[in-house]
């Protein structure tokens, strides 16, 4: 195992030497708010470093190495034409306090994304601040709170969250100082309607849904819920992450939805894992617009400006605009496939996820059979009972396949869940050897089932002792 | 298969309860602790504080998820087992001996299971 740098550290060792000095030292700072003593870093040759960091590299897996159908996080290739143009002066040498008038290339960016998100969803206007899909979870709900607040409708603590919905939503509700009340789901797997009616009352602020939902089915009754929850005065919030099926197809403005976030660094190819950084745009319909965090990107006679008179706005939720850079890539995605693309995109997510789940269907049971959009659920649980083989030994056995595993263990309501997510960007070839290695696993597990529960036995660190990890975490070095 | 001990109560959420007068112990079932695998945490309820029947009266956590105990019974939470902060892998060792806390009842319990129409009750999970 790739020792720590700490471990690596040599004492005296260093990359560069300044020369003595040889001017009088400033003492402008008074001497017993300085330092005394070395720093405690490592000391390394620059060699040294950049060959640690050069191995750690080659131990890490990404969408450049090979397949990652992580479910319910879109891992779609990232096109390196958006790479180029982030990488152009122009931006990454702009300071961000820069006027306006010398940044309008920039300003413009920061609109037209905006713009074009909107017409994706069906929104009106937008935030690019947000830097996470939880982070758009939060500026999201934020705004439902001050539209609530500003028709002095204080009563409203309650979030309704269905029991597919990502772990996420019911995070960012509690942090927002809401109560969240579980909806159930029917036997489809979609939402139950009882279950909202008994839920719905004058408390409830709003509802957070995923459509298609993290099964990957498609919530048919979303008119009739959104007709529900607005006659009691609730808002819908719609979680993005799930986008990537429906695009051009269907728009949560025009589901009746009230605000939403999308993940750039899903469903526009933005990067994602590894710190992305990531992208959490954040739209909505022309009643939560006076909310939206302060400065908002806008076209004038006079060109392009940031607004920060917005009286009502809920303030900053981030430093600067958002992370720009990463914005430039989705513009540039956004361009480069034009709304016939975009269209194609979702039409191959999901062609690709239900050839997978044809296929797969033929040795492991899929828990909601039927057609699904972008991404489909297993469930292992009468395998397991077989072959005393879980969803985990599956996963760890794909590693040593040269795949990263899907999602598992999620949605909870299946039980021993794989959730299997392929995207738009493999190719046939692709998704038949996965199926193949799938496959192979299957029947070793018959076969030979020791050997999976030993498995991987090609990665450098095999089976981490989560529980432990998990009561006894030890994240210093010292 | 599931282990269910003869001569205790359970819940249709996997509670097990064992009632001695008006004192109930309550822990969590074999099959829910095999369906979260192994737990790294239990957050355990107010001592003295009051629940209903169905009320949501503490946490686990597991490797795979996060899951709300439900209280299968009414009451006041008397005592609760402080070794599981330390040691919450003992739910999975042995989560029959491993009560989470006691309560005083305000009312008989009602909707409980027997041992035997518990595990009729696991079968219709398959």
């Amino acid at each position: 195992m790739e020792k720590l740098l700490n471990e690596l550290s040599i004492n005296g060792r260093r990359a560069y030497r300044f020369p003595d000095l040889d001017v009088e030292a400033h003492k402008a700072i008074d001497p017993s708010l300085l330092r005394q003593g070395s720093l405690d870093l490592p000391q390394m040759a620059e060699v040294d470093v950049v060959r640690h960091y050069a191995r750690l590299s080659r131990l890490a897996y990404g969408v450049d190495d090979g397949f990652y159908p992580l479910g319910s996080c879109t891992m779609k290739y990232n096109p390196k034409l958006n790479e180029a143009l982030s990488h152009l002066e122009g931006f990454t040498e702009l300071h961000p306090l820069a006027d306006a008038e010398h940044s309008q290339g920039s300003l413009k960016i920061l609109y037209e994304t905006v713009d074009m998100l909107c017409k994706v969803t069906g929104m009106d206007q937008g935030t690019l601040q947000p830097c996470a899909g939880a982070h758009g979870e939060y500026t999201g709900l934020k705004l439902i709170r001050a539209y609530h607040l500003r028709r002095n409708d204080s009563k409203r603590s309650v979030m309704l969250i269905p029991s597919s919905a990502h772990g996420t939503n019911p995070a960012s509700a509690s942090v927002n100082g809401f109560e969240t009340v579980a909806v159930a789901s029917d036997e489809r797997g979609l939402v139950d309607l009882k279950d909202l009616e008994s839920k719905l009352s004058d408390n409830v602020a709003g509802i957070m849904l995923t459509n298609p939902n993290t099964l990957g089915l498609f919530e048919l009754d979303i008119r009739r819920i959104a007709d529900m929850v607005h006659a009691c005065g609730g808002l819908l919030y719609y979680d993005g992450a799930n986008m990537n099926a429906i695009m051009g197809f269907g728009r949560p403005g025009d589901m009746g939805f009230d605000v939403m976030h999308l993940n750039l660094h899903k469903t526009f190819s933005t990067p994602h894992g590894g710190g992305g950084p990531g992208s959490g745009a954040v739209l909505v319909k022309q009643a939560l617009a006076p909310f939206l965090p302060v400065p908002v990107a806008a076209k004038g006679l006079k060109g392009y400006s940031l607004d920060w008179d917005r009286p009502q706005s809920i303030g900053k939720v981030s430093g600067f605009w958002g992370n720009f850079l990463v914005i430039v890539r989705a513009y540039a995605y956004l361009l480069s496939m034009g709304s016939d693309g975009l269209r194609e995109a979702s039409a191959m997510a999901t062609i690709n996820a239900n050839y997978m789940a044809r296929c797969i269907s033929a040795f492991f049971p899929i828990a909601y059979p039927g057609l699904c959009k972008h991404e489909f659920v297993l469930s292992l649980a009468a395998f397991k009972e077989e072959t005393g083989c879980s969803a985990l030994d599956v996963a760890k056995a794909l590693l040593d396949k040269g795949y990263h595993p899907p999602t598992m263990y999620f949605p909870s309501l299946v039980h021993e869940a794989l959730m299997i997510e392929p995207t738009e960007t493999e190719s046939r070839e692709t998704l038949d050897g996965f199926i193949e290695a799938l496959k192979c696993i299957h029947d070793k597990a018959y076969s030979n089932p020791e050997e999976l529960h030993s498995s991987p036995a090609t990665t450098v660190i095999g089976r981490p002792d989560e529980a432990e990890a998990a009561k006894r975490a030890k994240v210093n070095w010292l | 298969m599931s282990k269910v001990v003869e001569g205790l109560l359970y819940s249709e959420d996997h509670e097990w309860v064992s009632i001695e007068g008006d004192i109930a112990t309550v822990g969590i079932t074999d099959y829910a602790q095999d369906e979260l695998g192994e737990v790294v945490y239990v957050e355990l309820p107010q001592e003295n504080s009051d629940f209903e029947s169905g009320e949501e009266v503490s946490e686990i956590e597991s490797v795979k998820a996060d899951s709300a105990v439900y209280c299968p019974v009414s009451g006041t939470v008397i005592e609760t087992n402080s070794e599981l902060e330390a040691k919450p892998e003992l739910i999975n060792q042995d989560c029959y001996k491993a009560w989470i806390f006691r309560m005083r009842l305000s009312s008989q319990p009602e909707d409980l299971l027997d041992a035997k129409a518990y595990s009729e009750f696991l079968k219709t999970l398959k």
